[in-house]
């Protein structure tokens, strides 16, 4: 994993020190409220429905047990002893106080931590795919570029004040899990000329009020080009982008008003600027010594057969249950990578309570090399786990509540917060998902279902990225009443696409039954070992519509 | 901002948060402010409304509450009852989380 230099740490602390100063100005009533928004809004803080919010960077997804245990500490000491994990792979705190801020970020600060860009018109956390590093047929391992990313865009000063928040993300994978389509920028590592890595580079993708994919602006950019061709997209965004109207001011908005083509041309344009762009290629010694950092962890050579594990499979049902969607191949034999699910049956999606935090830093410390992941499908990963391990991994897991076995199932929903905590939503979307994954409970049945995503989002700014659900539900607010419009075949991996609205919106008492209605259509539509989404590619909407709306 | 008012409702209720904490509270009939909803004072029409709004703004200015803002309220006897959902949550909790908010204490 990624350490800190002494920059990285200077800068952190620094930042400590100078908010601190500007929350005691606040408090004395030296700042007002208007000049104290922008400060603390760049530290991560946030003002919600019942109090302050703050959201804590979680670079790349990626961090150790210590850190884990930091954010349990968090969570106990400041907060009401929970967190809640979201899409951007961060963590947010509901219930802080403003004069502990300080104090939080000072904790933070010990173990390489911060919330920094966590908020504020700048380039934003870098997300990437959990499976970095592990997964079988990576070309390249994406934490390396997300963090030289980080460090390009940590406090640049160029880019602090982009018309729009800015959200990058990288996948070293084809599979992809990091939802590179519908980011501002994003990335997918290919193999270039002499085996090195290079970057097919994707711009103007994004969910909110204007949902939009992404479009192939850089194909196979070399490795050392990437800070110089990103620097040429985000002076052409910087540029042109829209600072007029809010919400035309994301960088999909440009891409689309002059056309990808032109975009990329212009693009080009600007990298061309740069000369042979010598001072902006990353040199060589850099790549390596970054790349060092995440260097594989000291893997056994084992078989990839494991005896007690197969044992323990025919002869605990529960545990082969969850063997069966928690886990993934991991690319060395004998190891496997682990998902731990945040979405119990009817529990909310997400949240981790600090003792579940603390568990999961111990079996991370003790089973995984000292490393965790977060998802932006709002779950965990523990990368690199013998298969030895990993009935004791699960009893552990279990013991603590997070052995739901449901990764990829119908009740592993995205949710966002909506309206029992944002002060932006219209409507609530914890307890829709709640009720959607109580009706599907039976795990029998969710297994027949197969892989659907269903996602959630309680305002049009599409948090909960209904817009890519394979069923996406958004909550809307007609005279102070809570409705929900339901959108079908959205798809945020390397098929991505925007769901179509499949009619009018259903009251809350209405639409768990509208789900199920579209989950036994799709059953009974469905030919042979067809998931939701290749069904509703299939037939189209028109049957969804009939069965949802015939009785109408 | 979001708007929290319909042109033809009557009444009105002003609440903020608590700029310590972000608590939710409500400015009451002695210019003071009450983490509890139901202690609000009632504005009937738009001028008694602006009034209240006033009153917040200046305690915005000495640092006691920050983004005040009227809502709709019906009236229950003499005690004020937010119409949409959204203040309903603000003045108890999250309704996922019973054990957390106003409705805990």
């Amino acid at each position: 994993m990624y350490r800190y230099d002494e920059f990285d740490h200077t800068i952190v602390k620094e930042r400590v020190t100078e908010f601190t100063g500007q929350v005691k100005r606040r408090l004395a009533g030296e700042l007002t409220e208007d000049e104290f928004k922008p400060l603390r809004l760049m530290n991560g803080l946030y003002l919600q429905l019942h109090a302050y919010m703050l959201r804590v960077a979680i670079p790349y997804g990626t961090l150790s047990g210590t850190q884990m245990r930091m954010l349990a500490h968090v969570a106990r000491k400041y907060d009401k002893g929970y967190g809640h994990f979201t899409t951007r792979q961060n963590i947010q705190y509901n219930w802080p106080k403003l004069k502990d801020v300080p104090d939080i970020l000072a904790d933070l600060a010990t173990v390489e931590m911060h919330a920094i860009q966590t908020s504020g018109n700048c380039i934003r956390n870098v997300t990437s795919d959990q499976y970095a590093g592990v997964a079988a047929g990576e070309i390249d391992d994406p934490r390396i570029w997300a963090e030289i990313l980080r460090q390009w865009s940590t406090f640049h000063p160029e880019y602090t004040f982009l018309p729009r928040k800015f959200k990058i993300a990288v996948t070293g994978h084809s599979n992809d899990r990091a939802a590179i389509k519908m980011h501002d920028v994003g990335i997918i590592i290919v193999e270039g000329e002499n085996g090195e890595p290079a970057f097919d580079i994707y711009a103007g993708g994004g969910q909110g009020r204007t949902p939009m994919v992404a479009h192939l602006v850089g194909e196979k950019i070399p490795a050392r080009d990437l800070l110089h061709f990103m620097d040429a997209i985000m002076r052409v965004y910087n540029m042109h982008g829209r600072r007029d109207n809010l919400y035309k001011a994301r960088i999909k908005i440009l891409v689309h008003a002059l056309g990808a083509e032109e975009f990329a041309r212009q693009v080009k344009e600007e990298f061309a600027k740069g000369g042979a762009g010598e001072d902006l290629k990353l040199p060589d010694g850099e790549i390596e010594r970054i790349r060092a950092y995440f260097a594989p962890p000291a893997y056994e050579t084992l078989p990839d057969t494991d005896a007690a594990y197969e044992k323990a499979l025919a002869e605990d049902k529960a545990f082969a249950q969850w063997a069966r969607t928690n886990l993934a191949d991991h690319k060395v034999p004998g190891y496997a990578i682990v998902n731990i699910s945040l979405k119990p049956i009817g529990g909310i999606a997400g949240d981790a309570s600090d003792a579940q935090m603390d568990a999961v830093a111990d079996i991370a410390e003790a089973f995984s090399f000292d490393e965790v992941r977060v998802t932006h499908e709002q779950n965990l990963t523990l990368p690199d786990v013998k298969k030895s391990d990993l009935y004791e991994v699960w009893k552990r897991l279990d013991a603590a509540l997070l052995a739901t076995p449901n990764i990829g199932l119908i009740s592993d929903m995205i949710v966002c917060p909506g309206l029992d905590y944002c002060d932006l939503a219209n409507a609530r979307s914890i307890s829709i998902g709640q009720m959607i994954s109580e009706r599907f409970a039976d795990l029998d049945k969710e297994h027949d279902i197969g892989e659907l995503k269903v996602k959630i989002s309680g305002c049009i700014n599409a948090c909960g990225h209904h817009h890519v659900g394979h069923i996406g539900i958004l909550g809307v607010d007609k005279k102070g009443v809570e409705f929900y419009q339901v959108t079908l075949g959205g798809s945020a991996d390397e098929n991505a696409a925007v769901g179509d609205i499949v009619g009018p919106a259903f009251t809350e008492e209405q639409i768990v039954g509208a789900i199920e209605t579209i989950v036994e259509t799709y059953v009974a539509n469905r030919q042979d070992g067809e998931i939701f989404l290749e069904t509703y590619r299939r037939i189209g909407i028109d049957p969804f519509k009939e069965t949802l709306y015939a009785a109408a | 901002m979001a708007q929290h008012i319909n042109k033809k409702a009557r009444f009105h209720s002003l609440t903020a948060n608590r700029l310590l904490d972000g608590e939710p509270v409500y400015l009451t009939g002695d210019n003071g402010w009450s983490e509890v909803l139901t202690d609000a004072v009632i504005a009937d029409g738009k001028d008694e409304g602006a009034k209240l709004m006033d009153i917040a703004t200046q305690a915005v200015k000495d640092q006691h509450v920050v983004n005040p803002y009227l809502f709709d309220v019906d009236v229950d006897g003499d005690k004020p009852k937010p119409i949409s959902v959204r203040e309903q949550i603000r003045a108890t909790g999250p309704t996922v989380r019973l054990d957390l908010g106003k409705q805990a204490s």
